[in-house]
């Protein structure tokens, strides 16, 4: 039986013991096709969200088909994110008949922990064909800073 | 009828024995179908897709509606959370009214597609009198 050295850092305490788990279990997803493919488990809240990173800004996203950009309401507070909102359906009259009502009216308040600080004066948001991108700019003192060697 | 609250659904991904060609997910829109004596309305949920991509197909009272998605993110981005996939949207329906395909006509609105279908004269109700000789 081989020894083998015990790695800190891979398989540490300090790291959450059943993310291997889960780890695990999203693989067999992508390779049998099943569950959510990589995706983060949903957090209950209406609406999902995606969120991205690069080098300057962080960005929120979400779908919101139908939502019109009066309607949504971005609040940064501290390190978290607000949007609030509604979606309307308007009535088409009572001459109709429905064959199908799958789309949904209703409000919708969603908070989510920004991972870095972000410079909240400068936060942008715009909708797009249905879809909502919050642009968080990083604040100065977390973006990345190439430090200069000097030689005495 | 705002103040019920949204509950997240999850995107249904579209249940078809052919098999695609391209790669891909391939989601079924949330729609909305109504009618009034004139007309077959669709309202369909396609977020992300601009009216340029949309394809409306009606053939032998088969409509086939969909949409190619425009990514928004950029090439240097990384995810952090991901709770939404995106993908194409792809649906279709069997009518049972003759439609007057000459007048179809299609918008899209903030990522919601309106598809306004009006029926042929013939398919509109007419009352029909009884004659008694």
């Amino acid at each position: 039986m081989a020894i083998l050295r015990w790695k800190p850092g891979f398989y540490g305490w300090h790291r959450d013991p059943f993310a291997e788990m889960h780890r695990l279990r999203r693989e067999m997803d992508n390779l049998l096709g099943t569950g959510r493919r990589g995706l983060a488990p949903t957090a209950g809240v209406f609406p999902a969200l995606n969120v991205s990173e690069d080098e300057d800004n962080l960005y929120v996203r979400a779908e919101l088909p139908g939502v019109v950009p009066e309607e949504i309401e971005i609040t940064t507070k501290e390190n978290n994110l607000i949007i609030k909102g509604q979606r309307q359906i308007a009535a088409e009259g009572e001459q109709v008949s429905y064959h199908r009502r799958e789309r949904e009216a209703g409000s919708f308040r969603r908070i989510i922990a920004l991972p870095t600080r972000v410079d909240s004066s400068k936060v942008t948001a715009a909708c797009k064909n249905g879809v909502l991108t919050v642009t968080l700019p990083r604040a100065a003192e977390v973006k990345p800073r190439q430090v200069e060697v000097k030689s005495e | 009828m705002a103040d019920k609250e949204l509950q997240v659904r999850e995107k249904q991904e579209l249940q078809t024995d052919a098999e695609h060609t391209m790669p891909g997910v391939v989601f079924t829109p949330a729609v909305d179908i109504f009618e009034s004596e004139q007309e077959i309305t669709l309202l369909a949920d396609m977020p992300g897709v601009t009216s340029d991509r949309v394809t409306i197909d009606l053939h032998n009272d088969e409509l086939k509606v969909a949409g190619e998605v425009e990514t928004q993110e950029s090439e240097n981005e990384t995810y952090l959370l991901r709770e939404y996939e995106t993908g194409r949207f792809h649906r279709h329906f069997s009518l049972s009214d003759r439609i007057d395909q000459d007048k179809i006509s299609a918008s899209m609105k903030d990522g919601v597609l309106r598809l306004v279908l009006p029926k042929v004269e013939k398919a509109k109700p007419r009352r029909i009198e009884v004659k008694s000789d």
